[in-house]
């Protein structure tokens, strides 16, 4: 009886949330008909189906997420498509009930009567009731399992790299690594909070006394967990699920800001020309193009730079540095429940309005959840503008593994210092979060002070 | 077979290194001199000097009343030990190899192991069964079996299975003075294996596994045979930089569970390595007993390399496909150790 | 060593009974020798049986005895014959059909029943049950519940003996009783050869009650005479009346003797008949009427005290005194047995080794085996 997996949908996908079932159990399903939604860490994509038969069981039902290949429903009894020799299994009940009585049942070997029975299918489909579905539960070692218990790790966040996807002892490892890298103030600011402070009953972690290592990392971790239970006893809280966009933009940051050692170049573009440039290209354009963006212009100008500053559209390879030959640039759309990057791919040969055209479409996607692979895929420098949201000046989070990304403040009225002589300019921030391990300052700075020469003589950007 | 003479009794003051047989000759002379009480019972034992000459030199020495050659009847003798032990003689009984235990079973597993405890503890039955077993002789389905999970799986008797020459000295020292029915299994593989025996009298305990080698990542378990192949094996991957633990059961009942579980909890991955045939065996117990006491500190399921479950043919390349060896403890070690992404130590560059 | 060489008797003469069945059943007057006491003595162990079995047979149907339970009912002349031919020095083998050979055998009837109720004051702790009874003191090593399972330690034990002393009229000897359905057992041949081969103080007694569970001697062995099974191994046999205690008695003797002076085993065959099933819960359907009449008819026990009277060694009032204190004697044994404790549940392990030695697992059904963290309590230690 074929079972439909979980596809693999995106190149970082690791697992998938089933969003919503098209389908129900009993119904017919034809090639190449939509099962399902599901939502990636990048997406909400279609699950088509491959087989034909009726949709017999579904195994994960709606909200529920598993892992790349794990089975998510069974189609088909196995009577009608299947070949002759596997029918005698699953057919075996009727086929019996119609053997002439005192006769040996018959081996179901023999091709030759494989009269599709009406009544097979009836009969088989009971024999896989519907109960409940248990919830999926991804494997694990039981040492992972312990180890991220003792050290408050959710083992549903990590990735196992073991045998089927297992979850083994490094994995969970390298996850008491990467958050024991985090800024030293969070953890001695917690640290410093007395054991005592908490008279509640001890956890049963606590209680293991036995075990050693009650490094720095999990005392911070059990007083992070005691507010926590604090909170939740207050009924302070309300509980949010993680949706897994949320879930894998968690992962994904997190491991930016644990691998890649970053650092931060602030540069002030005068805005002036970038506002009047756009203002007149759009009033140009009027109703037949689309409404270019200063997005769209850094988009556009970063492209450019890029090309001339190749060391800075690379990625981190861990035993090397990988510089692109094409100029991907993702742009980061705020959703509801996360964040996501749509790719404006070849950014470098397209005009600004094939640039705007696409960044508006790709947006529009974003927010219906309904990019594609490629759409999402292949980025090598990501631009985030958080200025239309007012603010002033921010840093980004790198994302991996590129090499760089660059944060948008908002354009505004600011004193400058114009002929020596003060006066209000219209200013905006550009800061650029470099992975050390590809640039070096140098390098960073120059490619950020070609940008901000270009973005205040933005004409040279079309012609 | 190799057909090393023994008869000698190797000076039993210092250490030095022995054969197995010798080891097992010169314990059992010792303990002849030592009890007038034990005495040796079997097929051959005597004039023929043992089908492995683990007795050679004895009955000129003891007489034919302490080297009693028996007719064929393992029930018969093997039965005869157990009412002599009733009376206080601590008869040591030869089985020629263990495939003819089964014609004794009854004896060994109704009787001897059933007597102290099924009679009140009244009566104790201090004897001891030496017999050999495993295969890789060509000697075919019947003659190259390992039969001691049999044995092991009754409670009443003790099951010792060394694989060194010290341990063989130890254990059946031990094993003769034990005032309990103990199989001791032997192994013709390991007849001419050398290995230094300390002087003197030395004790093994009954029911204690050895720490062969200590090491870091991962748990081999094994026992007779079995157990100098994962040394071995375990000392290659320490070239590798992979720190392996071999455990080397010694008894299989009682069967030291917390030195097995100890190591796999030290180090997260165990596999076992068994003459045998893979279900129901020696392998299962061992990794029932890491499930249920070291079962959340393993990052990987415990392994079982044991033979093809087949009769032994006779013929050598199907008898080698048939037997584990070091070649499959080793792909199996990796694959473990794949599972859990281990990543080697540094080797210090092995110069010279 | 003696391996090969013959026996002095080079074909073993037939006993007094030898073939003729019809003679089986006839019993003796008592000779003129006998001691009147001994006489008296060997009625009231034969009554003794006899009320204590019948008793065995009412307490398993009141359930206050489990497993299995053989009885001597109809046995009790070849029983107390065998038993009167040995010394206290002498060692006793018996299959699972027991009771009376303890009870003949000198233990408390109360130890016995104890026994049989599963009690801590049983012969045997409470661990063996009916076919398992033993005692140390008395040198009798055991009832054996598995057919033949006597036979080869039995033999050992004569080894035993012949390791530690010379032949000679103070030499320990062995008895080793089996059914008749045992000498068809492989263990039988092989003990027996080891016997002769080894020239071992041992004498082998069979109880030929005539079924093997419901199978005919005749059905069951090529030789029914069962004594001439002797001939193979060049060991004397002989054929006795199993209802006259004291043919029984001389015969067992006789071969004890030369087992015990010149080391040399003996096979012994005494003839009667189980009077009931093979155990209790056996009906005995397989027996006619008339053959069950005709068993009826040959009871030893009523056979024995019509002779005792007609001799002068008994009269009626002591024969009745005698069967009310084996009576009374019984009851005292069940209320022994019936006011006994069972064994303690904490006592589980005890006698599972004589030798301490390290990780014997005595947990209980549930219980993890010891993995070196958890402590497991253990029975039956402190």
């Amino acid at each position: 009886m074929p079972e439909i997996f979980m596809p693999r949908l995106s190149d970082t996908m690791e697992e998938g949330t089933i969003s919503r079932w098209l389908k129900r159990e009993g119904d017919q399903i034809r090639r190449g008909d939509v099962l399902a939604e599901i939502e990636t860490d990048k997406a909400v994509m279609e699950l088509e189906a491959y087989e034909e038969g009726p949709l017999t069981r579904i195994l994960v039902p709606e909200g529920g997420a598993v892992p790349i290949g794990a089975p998510v429903a069974v189609v088909g009894t196995g009577a009608g498509t299947e070949t002759g020799t596997s029918t005698g299994t699953s057919t075996g009940a009727g086929a019996e009930a119609g053997a002439e009585p005192g006769q040996p049942a018959r081996p179901p070997a023999t091709p030759e009567p494989a009269t599709p029975e009406p009544t097979a299918p009836e009969q088989a489909a009971p024999a896989q009731p519907s109960e409940p579905v248990s919830p999926i539960r991804l494997p694990s070692s039981p040492l992972s399992r312990r180890l991220a218990s003792r050290h408050g790790i959710d083992i549903t966040t990590l990735t196992g790299s073991g045998p089927g996807g297992r979850v083994i002892r490094a994995d969970v490892e390298e996850a008491i690594a990467r958050r024991d890298e985090r800024p030293a103030t969070t953890r001695t600011a917690r640290t410093a909070r007395p054991e005592a402070a908490s008279p509640a009953e001890p956890t049963p972690r606590a209680s293991r006394a036995e075990e050693k290592t009650p490094e720095r990392a999990e005392t911070v971790r059990e007083g992070e967990e005691r507010e926590i239970e604090k909170a939740e006893k207050a009924g302070d809280v309300e509980e949010v699920p993680l949706t897994a966009v949320r879930r894998i933009t968690a992962r994904r940051l997190i491991q930016s800001v644990q691998q890649a050692p970053h650092f931060y170049l602030t540069t002030m573009v005068d805005a002036e020309p970038l506002l009047a440039f756009r203002a007149e290209v759009n009033t140009r354009l009027g109703e037949r193009g689309p409404r270019v963006t200063v997005t769209d212009l850094i988009v556009k100008a970063c492209a450019i730079e890029l090309r001339e500053h190749p060391e800075v559209n690379a990625s981190w390879a861990d035993t090397r540095i990988l510089r692109h030959r094409r100029v991907h640039i993702g742009i980061a759309v705020a959703l509801d429940d996360g964040l996501i990057v749509p790719v404006v791919h070849d950014a470098d040969v397209r005009t600004l309005t094939e640039i705007a055209r696409e960044a508006h479409a790709l947006a529009d996607k974003a927010r219906a959840g309904r990019l594609t692979l490629d759409e999402l895929g292949g980025g090598t420098f990501t631009v985030s503008n958080l200025g239309p949201f007012g603010i002033d000046h921010f840093t980004a989070v790198i994302n991996p593994p590129q090499a760089a990304i660059l944060a948008v403040g908002a354009a505004q009225p600011q004193p400058v210092v114009r002929d020596g002589e003060l006066a209000v300019g219209t200013m905006m921030a550009l800061t650029l979060s470099i992975d050390h391990r590809v640039l070096d300052g140098a390098t960073g700075a120059a490619f950020l002070t070609g940008l901000k020469e270009l973005l205040q003589q933005p004409l040279r950007m079309v012609v | 077979m190799g057909r090393t003479t023994v008869g000698r009794t190797a000076e039993q003051t210092a250490e030095q290194a022995v054969t197995y047989r010798q080891a097992l000759h010169d314990t059992l002379r010792a303990e002849m001199l030592r009890d007038e009480d034990v005495l040796l019972l079997g097929e051959e034992i005597g004039v023929f000097e043992g089908s492995y000459k683990i007795t050679a030199g004895l009955l000129d020495e003891f007489g034919p009343r302490r080297v009693r050659d028996t007719p064929i009847c393992e029930e018969g003798f093997v039965g005869a030990a157990i009412g002599a032990a009733m009376l206080g003689l601590r008869p040591v009984v030869e089985i020629m190899t263990i495939n003819f235990s089964l014609l004794a079973i009854d004896q060994i597993v109704n009787h001897a192991a059933k007597m102290r405890a099924m009679f009140g503890g009244q009566v104790s039955v201090p004897m001891v069964i030496r017999t050999p077993g495993g295969g890789g002789q060509q000697l075919a389905a019947t003659h190259s079996q390992n039969l001691e999970v049999f044995y092991a799986h009754v409670p009443g008797l003790k099951v010792v299975a060394p694989s060194t020459p010290a341990d063989a000295k130890g254990l059946l020292a031990s094993a003769v003075r034990d005032d309990d029915p103990v199989l001791f299994l032997e192994n013709l593989a390991l007849y001419n294996t050398k290995g230094v025996v300390p002087g003197g009298d030395h004790i093994v305990r009954i029911g204690t596994a050895a720490v062969a080698k200590e090491g870091s990542d991962l748990t081999l378990v094994a026992y007779s045979r079995a157990a100098v192949i994962a040394h071995d094996v375990a000392r290659r991957l320490e070239d590798e930089g992979v720190s392996a633990e071999v455990i080397d059961l010694r008894s299989l009942r009682p069967l030291d569970r917390a030195t097995v579980c100890a190591s796999a909890r030290k180090t997260g991955r165990a596999i076992v390595l068994e003459d045998d045939w893979l279900s129901y065996g020696i392998g299962a117990e061992i990794a029932a007993t890491i499930a249920e006491g070291a079962f959340d500190y393993l990052d990987a399921p415990v392994r079982r390399v044991a033979a093809a479950e087949v009769p032994l043919p006779y013929a050598k390349p199907l008898e080698l496909a048939a037997l584990p060896d070091a070649a499959a403890l080793t792909r199996v070690i990796r694959e473990v150790l794949e599972a859990t992404r281990f990543v080697p130590r540094r080797v210090p560059s092995s110069q010279g | 060593m003696v391996a090969n060489t013959p026996g002095p008797a080079s074909s073993p003469e037939p006993g007094p009974a030898h073939g003729a069945r019809s003679d089986v059943g006839a019993v003796r007057p008592p000779g003129a020798s006998e001691d009147a006491e001994v006489l008296r003595g060997y009625y009231r162990q034969m009554a003794l049986i006899r009320a204590f079995e019948l008793r065995s047979a009412e307490m398993y149907a009141r359930a206050k005895i489990g497993g299995y339970c053989h009885l001597n009912l109809g046995e009790e002349a070849t029983v107390v014959g065998l038993m009167a031919a040995l010394r206290p020095s002498d060692y006793l083998f018996a299959g699972y059909r027991v009771h009376g050979y303890a009870l003949a055998r000198g233990a408390e009837p109360g130890r016995v029943m104890a026994e049989l109720f599963g009690r801590v004051t049983g012969m045997s702790g409470g661990r063996g049950g009916s076919m398992h009874l033993f005692d140390a003191g008395l040198r009798l090593l055991g009832g054996y519940g598995i057919v033949g399972g006597q036979l080869p330690p039995a033999t050992g034990a004569a080894l035993a003996i012949a390791y530690r002393g010379a032949p000679g009229p103070d030499s320990e000897a062995v008895m080793c009783l089996l059914g008749d359905g045992t000498t068809n057992i492989g263990a039988f041949h092989e003990a027996l050869n080891l016997a002769a081969v080894w020239r071992l103080p041992i004498v082998y007694a069979i109880v030929n009650n005539q079924l093997g569970m419901g199978t005919p001697v005749e059905a069951a062995s090529g030789e029914p005479e069962l004594f001439r099974r002797g001939c193979s191994y060049r060991i004397p046999g002989e054929r006795v009346d199993g209802n006259d205690v004291l043919a029984v008695r001389d015969a067992a003797l006789a071969l004890m003797e030369s087992a015990r002076e010149e080391h040399r085993p003996g096979l012994l065959e005494a003839v009667s008949y189980r009077i009931r099933g093979h155990s209790v819960v056996d009906p005995a359907r397989y027996r006619s009427a008339e053959e069950t009449q005709r068993v009826r008819d040959l009871d030893p026990l009523p056979a024995f005290r019509a002779r005792l009277i007609e001799g002068g060694v008994l009269d009626q009032e002591t024969a009745a005194r005698i069967d009310d204190e084996t009576e009374r004697t019984v009851t005292a044994a069940i209320e022994f047995a019936d006011t006994s404790p069972p064994p303690p549940v904490d006592t589980l392990f005890d006698g599972v080794y004589a030798t301490p030695v390290p990780n014997v697992f005595t947990g209980l059904p549930g219980d993890p085996p010891p993995d070196g963290q958890t402590t497991v309590t253990t029975l039956g230690e402190s």
